[in-house]
């Protein structure tokens, strides 16, 4: 195995055994993930009475879909990371051939493997209670489900992540994100889906990063249509920007950095 | 070639000034105002491949800061620095896989999981073998004598355990240049002892240069022949211990026992009274005035017996440390 690949395996597996030593913690992190569930039940009730370009089992398929991307995206590296350069603990990470950005990377994904059976089961019991919603998605749906949910965990990283850059300067940099998260809820589609929104604000909402972290995989696994072409590459153009400002802002940060504490 | 070169190595830190109270809390919040601080001014120093070099000062005198720039967490104000043939500040993954920093109040093992898991981290980040992981493993875990240690949860080590875990950590990769800042802080007398024994023999079996700071003096008087002295930031004094001693405090120890006790204001007369013990006085006397003052102690008072000593290397130190003597 190649130097890469024993590192990834390595980290991962360490990062996975470190998630599991706290079950319960993780139980409720998944439940802390259930506004979805929460929307569904008032869109639902809506598309009753008024009307919506989604029937109330369409919202209903919609926002479980959500809720899963929710379970394979959800980030805090900027709260890991401020509390890294504040206690200066990034110190030990600066001093190790490997860049900062794999370990909290790593963590995050060996999380998604601890929470799943949670998620797994929370879905179950959905099904239980609202067997009128349930569908299976083809494989092919299944399989681009997984390409674009992946994407769109990789930008939500680097997005937090970018943030996080700016500890070094703010040392509250988890303000930023508390600021950004509100763009994100409205415009990801974790509110409402973008069928509801006017049609102006969708067209300028598609060209920002937000719709392909929840919306455009949501709506790739219960069916919806997307344009995946347009999604793919706003997604790519996206990850790139958002990629060189990150790796700007290491290397001022970095001129600024004083290991606090350490 | 030197494996550690400062030259002219200078750390200015703006730090924000607040007023206490409401006024200076809106002052603060309104228009910040910054002072410039000189942790660190004009080191130079060369430490030679193998050496164990002290490196003393008060809290605050600018040592984690030199340590800092050494290990090239923090860029240099001014001046050159050069480690192991590096320029620290770079970071390239040669320059990192060659040195080590150990901070005895942090530590990088994971809380929650057996030492083990975080060396298996560093093995791989360090690109170890399997074979070479399991070889420095339990070489390591021998000399620091962990048997059974790394497969506990870190948070259920003992202070000295997991220290020395730590140590096993920060050491997995081999590096030939150590930069330890208070190793041994909060270590019972046992622990402290071991970790100095360990350090003596990592540093004759690999000939590893490592610089050390330390509050304990006795991990400065075992393992290093020559300290670095800094105070507000210069470097103060550079050369062996017993030229500190000398240099700072040229007196010696006279011990004397006598045969009743005097009254302290006559006892004053025959030098500086270090402490009175019954009947057993120590005095420190200028090296000039030794055979004099010996003699007029000899006539004037009844002695039963008489020891002239060097004085401790913990009272010559914490003497320069607290006055800042400056050459």
């Amino acid at each position: 195995m190649n130097r890469l690949g024993r590192i990834s395996t390595t980290l991962v597996a360490v990062y996975y055994a470190y998630m599991v030593e706290y079950r319960a913690e993780l139980l409720f992190w998944v439940l802390s993930g259930s506004l979805p569930i929460i929307l569904m039940g008032i869109w639902m009730q809506a598309s009753q009475t008024g009307q919506f370009a989604l029937s109330a089992v369409e919202f209903a398929r919609y926002f479980l879909a959500a809720f899963i991307v929710r379970q394979f995206t959800v980030v805090w590296v900027i709260w890991e990371f401020e509390r890294e350069v504040v206690e200066g603990k990034l110190s030990f990470r600066l001093l190790q051939p490997l860049d900062p950005i794999w370990h909290h990377f790593a963590s995050h994904f060996a999380e998604r493997f601890a929470r799943l059976p949670f998620a797994i089961g929370l879905i179950g019991l959905f099904f239980l209670l609202y067997p009128q919603a349930f569908w299976l998605p083809s494989l092919g749906d299944l399989f681009l489900f997984l390409l674009v949910v992946n994407l769109a965990f990789a930008l939500r990283f680097l997005m937090q992540y970018t943030l996080s850059m700016f500890a070094f300067w703010l040392e509250r940099a988890s303000a930023l994100e508390q600021f950004w998260f509100l763009f994100y809820l409205f415009l990801s589609g974790l509110i409402a889906p973008l069928e509801v929104f006017p049609p102006l604000v969708r067209q300028i909402a598609l060209w920002t990063p937000f719709p392909y972290l929840i919306h455009f995989p949501a709506s790739v696994l219960v069916g919806l249509p997307v344009n995946l072409p347009q999604g793919l590459l706003v997604m790519g153009i996206w990850s790139l920007v958002l990629f060189f400002i990150y790796r700007w802002l290491w290397r001022k940060g970095l001129q600024q950095y004083s290991g606090m504490g350490a | 070639m030197a494996a550690i070169v400062a030259a002219g190595l200078s750390k200015i830190y703006p730090v924000a000034v607040k007023e206490p109270g409401l006024r200076g809390t809106i002052q603060h919040f309104l228009q910040r105002t910054y002072r410039q601080v000189k942790a660190v001014q004009d080191v130079s120093f060369e430490i030679q491949p193998g050496e164990v070099v002290g490196f003393l000062g008060a809290n605050g005198a600018g040592k984690t800061t030199t340590l800092k720039m050494l290990t090239g967490l923090i860029h240099p104000s001014a001046g050159r620095v050069n480690v192991a043939g590096y320029v620290p500040f770079q970071r390239k993954p040669g320059f990192l896989k060659t040195i080590t920093l150990i901070m005895g109040q942090k530590q990088q093992l994971l809380w929650d999981l057996p030492a083990l898991d975080s060396l298996r981290i560093n093995a791989a980040v360090y690109g170890l073998s399997d074979r070479e992981f399991h070889d420095r493993v339990d070489e390591l875990t021998e000399m620091l004598a962990l048997q059974g240690k790394l497969t506990q949860p870190v948070r259920k080590l003992s202070l000295g355990e997991r220290m020395k875990a730590e140590l096993l950590a920060a050491l997995l990769h081999q590096p030939q240049v150590l930069f330890l800042d208070e190793p041994t802080l909060g270590l019972d007398v046992n622990a402290q002892v071991s970790v100095r024994e360990f350090l003596r023999q990592y540093n004759q079996r690999y000939g590893a240069t490592i610089l050390l700071t330390s509050h304990y003096m006795a991990d400065i008087t075992a393992l290093c022949d020559r300290v670095l002295v800094i105070h507000a930031g210069q470097l103060i004094y550079d050369g062996s211990l017993d030229g500190l001693v000398d240099r700072f405090a040229p007196c010696r120890e006279v011990r004397v026992e006598l045969a009743h006790p005097y009254p302290p204001d006559k006892l004053a007369f025959y030098g500086d009274v270090e402490a009175v013990d019954g009947q057993v006085v120590r005095f420190l006397v200028p090296q000039e005035d030794l055979t004099r003052q010996v003699a007029t102690i000899l006539a004037d008072l009844e002695v039963i017996d008489l020891a002239v000593t060097e004085p401790p290397i913990e009272e010559v130190i914490g003497r320069v440390l607290k006055a800042g003597v400056v050459a």
